[in-house]
């Protein structure tokens, strides 16, 4: 046997000097690590977040020009409750329609994809994310020429009965539901696809093996086994959603617009800072609030 | 009856094919849009007159390409910052414990949690305070920061995928800390960082909301089509809007043959 | 010599949990050691802290007169054979075989590769990835891998526990024959005794992060020191029994009522309660009418079952007191097997027995039959 030359060489005497005590794993090393990335974190989202908190708090009857006073008015919140809570119930409802369509359209897609497109899969994943590719505005604004007033859907609609002459689909609420149905359908179907692609389908062929039919398979075995899909889907579809502005302007009417398009007004047209802040808090109040409730109704904490 | 048994047996399929067939409705009306001759400026209507001369010159809108180029900069340098520091963390929080961790993820998770409107929003009141010029770096900073989050999602999972036995095997053979992360974490892991990366191009590429907040008189290809939206869109517009996707989708669909080919074997 | 791995009052806990515990080992030079055990037994924690991949709580492991207690796994020269084989996917077969010769700075490497290839078998595979190669292909590598930086001690962590029975069979011999024509300290870690008495020179067998026994496979199956090795290497019939005295070299013993004999040198336990052992390949069947041989120690008992499985015909027999029995046979003579049902006497040679110490309590279960005269209780 060849010796092993390098660092083997056995002190001479017999006795080897101690060993040097085990080496302790660089304890600062993930510190380092985290230190640029956290410090952007801090400066850029916590810091301006916490100041967003005091803004909210501001006397309203300053100005950027000459300056807010902190007067901790919390009426602030109140006022912009009693102006705009249609705004709110409306971003909280459009958001949450427009959630559930996606589910009902993205399961079937998710599920078709993830068990029964064999080699195409990759393909028609590509196919899902492929909206991606094209400017979101661009694709919105595409919305208003299929919608349009003489547009095919519309004229579909105008010559079955029931549909008065002169019905319209652009600039009603359906529209922006359908905006943004189709803006964060991806955002749904992703996170179901993983979950589905991961269900092993012998799972399905036992249940049906063992006397339940398709539909009895799908409630018991394959909708309880992709449910964190589903959750970390509606949470993905919903938050984007619910402070969405763009489809209600570009699709909608000022009788369709979200909370998004009062604080976009508040913060770049009225210069309101202060009930601009409290209207971000606001939303961002109920989207964790609903985001919280959802997780424990739903049993369970993998989401973040 | 042959043909509802048929119907039976793949209303899955239908529905998602039909599913797809919505998701892909506006990139057609965005093709046909763009070799259409409007019937006037504001019109969003198909006219029954067609053409290519947008194609033949699709920076004949003015200010379209020097809106592109600024995105395009934009994006690129976003890009670059939001995926090193993102990879730091990833490894930080894949290949380490430590005190903090928690609170860290947490961090890393309310960004993607925060309403767009919000965080651009807050964003502006910050740059606002400090009397810092609005304008392409401030538009970067943002971006670096909503890219930032999806780069460590992503490159997380792919670390938390990787074996750690290939790490040890590594040590095994004699390769220290960073021989080992050099000749064998970083290659394994480059895949990740590369998705992480195309992922942070398009997101900053694409994004308006944030954008419009902090950008000043800053104009960037989504900001353009916005302004020109209220005086009705160029249809130039549509051609970016068609080759960017065609550009993007053989990219996407070459690379997946390509993986398809090497996967064959395993 | 000058090279044994020796393991010193090592001990490793995770939490609260002690994986090994107290061990001390000594593996010599050019030796195939087998460390068996069942899973969660802390074989591969024991492996792992030779690598160096894992921190011992407390102890020492020496090379030779070297402590390499504290040094990372890069400054060790041993190397590891990795369970699921952790070939680098992005490196072709003849990068993963020289990167540890590229690390210690061997200038030419071509050469130690090819013939690492030819020693594994496997010469034309250096340009292939290995998502391109067989489950027995890429095991052959990793082990050119490990063998090419000319370890003191090679690492096996289960390392043939991916591949099918045929191509497990087919390694077996080929890393006989590679740890022959090389002359490595290997260490094998598995948990398939049939394995590790195929291959080692010396198995210790380990239990809760102790070994259990540690011998050659012959001394260890023949003569088993605790009612756990008799069970755990192949199967025992154990019956419980108390010495009654000493006749010669042999061990009188009583169980259920019966006399038995045993030689002293195969006692581990000379007096009070012991167990009385047998492998079932030792005992042979007669029937009532026929005589045993004169000597032998005899159970009567009556057959539950019987397998034919080819080679040998394996019976259960029910004792009067209750207790299975299993005795196989090999299929030497002609004639039909026994069927269910026989009353048969099962005897063996005395020195085929050993005799096993016995804690006061274990076993007293199965005397509680013994007062029942017609063996019909269940």
């Amino acid at each position: 046997m060849t010796a092993f030359v390098g660092t083997t060489a056995a002190a001479p005497g017999g006795t080897a000097p101690p060993p040097p005590p085990p080496a302790r794993r660089r304890r600062w090393l993930p510190y380092l690590l985290l230190l640029p990335g956290g410090l952007w974190l801090l400066l850029f989202f916590v810091v301006p977040s916490v100041q967003l908190a005091g803004t909210s708090l501001y006397d309203r009857s300053g100005s950027l020009e000459l300056g807010y006073s902190q007067a901790f008015a919390f009426g602030n919140y109140g006022d912009a409750i009693i102006a705009y809570w249609p705004h709110l119930v409306r971003s909280a409802l459009y958001a949450g329609i427009a959630t559930i369509i996606c589910a009902v359209l993205g399961y079937p897609l998710a599920y078709f994809i993830a068990q029964k497109s064999g080699r195409w899969r990759n393909l028609l994943l590509v196919c899902v994310i492929a909206p991606f590719f094209t400017t979101f505005l661009v694709r919105t604004l595409a919305w208003k020429s299929i919608l349009s007033d003489n547009g095919p859907v519309t004229g579909f609609f105008r010559s079955l009965p029931f549909f008065p002459d002169d019905f319209r689909l652009l600039a009603t609420p359906v529209a922006v539901v359908c905006g943004l149905v189709y803006n964060f359908l991806p955002f749904m179907v992703l996170p179901l696809y993983a979950t589905l692609e991961r269900l092993d389908g012998r799972l399905l062929e036992a249940a049906g093996d063992l006397y339940a039919k398709p539909a009895t398979v799908f409630r018991r075995v394959t909708l309880p086994l992709s449910m964190p899909g589903v959750i970390a889907g509606t949470l993905l579809t919903f938050i984007p959603a619910a402070g969405d502005y763009i489809n209600a302007e570009l699709l909608g009417t000022p009788g369709e617009y979200m909370i998004g398009n009062v604080i976009d007004s508040a913060f770049l047209v009225r210069l309101d800072y202060p009930q601009a802040a409290a209207l971000s808090f606001l939303l961002m109040a109920t989207i964790l609030v609903m985001v919280f409730s959802y997780i424990r109704a739903a049993g369970t904490d993998e989401v973040v | 009856m042959r043909f509802w048994r048929w119907v039976a047996d793949h209303w899955v399929m239908v529905v998602g094919l039909l599913v797809l067939a919505y998701l892909f409705l506006p990139i057609v009306v965005v093709f046909l849009l763009s070799v259409n001759r409007p019937a006037n400026r504001l019109s969003y209507d198909l006219s029954p007159s067609w053409t290519l001369e947008y194609w033949a010159d699709p920076f004949g809108a003015a200010g379209l390409g020097a809106a592109l180029r600024v995105s395009v900069g934009i994006a690129l340098v976003a890009t670059l910052v939001a995926t090193v520091l993102g990879t730091l963390m990833a490894f930080a929080l894949a290949r380490h414990r430590f005190r903090g961790r928690a609170t860290t993820n947490v961090l890393i998770f309310l960004p993607m949690a925060t309403p767009e409107v919000v965080m651009g929003s807050s964003l502006l009141a910050l740059f606002v305070t400090l009397r810092v010029p609005l304008g392409f770096w401030t538009v970067v900073v943002a971006h670096i920061l909503f890219c930032l989050s999806f780069v460590v999602v992503t490159v997380k999972a792919r670390l938390a995928g990787l074996d750690p036995r290939l790490q040890e095997a590594a040590m095994d053979l004699y390769a220290n800390e960073w021989q080992t992360f050099r000749r064998v974490t970083l290659p394994l892991v480059l895949p990740g960082i590369a998705a992480a990366a195309l992922l942070s191009l398009s997101l900053s590429f694409d994004d308006f909301i944030i954008t419009n907040f902090n950008s000043g008189t800053t104009v960037t290809f989504p900001m353009y089509v916005w302004g020109a939206a209220q005086r009705g869109i160029p249809r130039e517009v549509n051609v970016v809007g068609t080759a960017v996707f065609l550009l993007a989708f053989v990219l996407v669909v070459i690379v997946q043959l390509r993986s398809r080919r090497k996967a064959r074997y395993v | 010599m000058a090279d044994d791995l020796v393991l010193e009052n090592v001990t490793k806990q995770f939490g609260g949990v002690t994986a090994v515990d107290d061990l001390s080992l000594t593996v010599p030079e050019g030796s195939f050691f087998a460390l068996l055990g069942a899973s969660g037994c802390g074989k591969t924690t024991t492996l792992r802290m030779v690598a160096g991949l894992e921190e011992l709580s407390s102890g020492t492991v020496r090379l030779g007169d070297r402590d390499i207690t504290g040094l990372r796994p890069y400054k060790r020269p041993v190397n590891t054979v990795f369970q699921s084989y952790a070939l680098f996917p992005h490196l072709t077969v003849e990068d993963n075989i020289a990167f540890g010769l590229k690390q210690r700075g061997v200038k030419d490497t071509k050469k130690k590769v090819a013939e690492m290839l030819e020693l594994v078998q496997l010469p034309a595979f250096g340009k292939r990835k290995p998502a391109q190669l067989s489950g027995g292909q890429q095991q052959r590598i990793a082990l050119a891998r490990a063998l090419v930086n000319e370890p003191k001690v090679l690492l096996l962590d289960e390392p043939l526990g991916a591949l099918d029975l045929k191509l497990r069979r087919q390694m077996q011999i080929e890393l006989k024959r590679i740890q022959t024509e090389v002359g490595t300290t290997f260490l094998h870690v598995t948990h398939d005794q049939e394995e590790a008495m195929w291959m080692a020179d010396t198995v210790a067998v380990m239990t809760e992060g102790k070994i259990a026994q540690l011998g050659s496979p012959t001394d260890i199956y023949e003569f088993p020191s605790s009612p756990f090795v008799a069970n755990f290497l192949g199967q025992s019939n154990l019956f419980a029994a108390e010495v009654s005295g000493t006749a010669g070299d042999d061990l009188l013993l009583s169980a259920h009522g019966g006399r038995f004999a045993a030689p002293s040198s195969r006692a581990h336990s000379a007096d009070g309660r012991v167990w009385l052992g047998v492998r079932p390949e030792k005992v042979r069947l007669a029937l009532p009418g026929e005589d045993a041989p004169a000597g032998h120690n005899q159970v009567h008992g009556v057959l539950t079952d019987t397998c034919y499985a080819g080679v040998s015909t394996e019976y259960l027999l029910k004792t009067p007191w209750g207790q299975e029995m299993s005795v196989f046979s090999a299929n030497a003579a002609a004639g039909e097997p026994l069927q269910p049902g026989t009353e048969v006497v099962a005897h063996w040679y005395p020195p085929h027995s050993f005799v096993l110490a016995r804690q006061s309590g274990e076993g007293d279960e199965v005397m509680r039959y013994s007062a029942d005269p017609l063996g019909v209780a269940p």
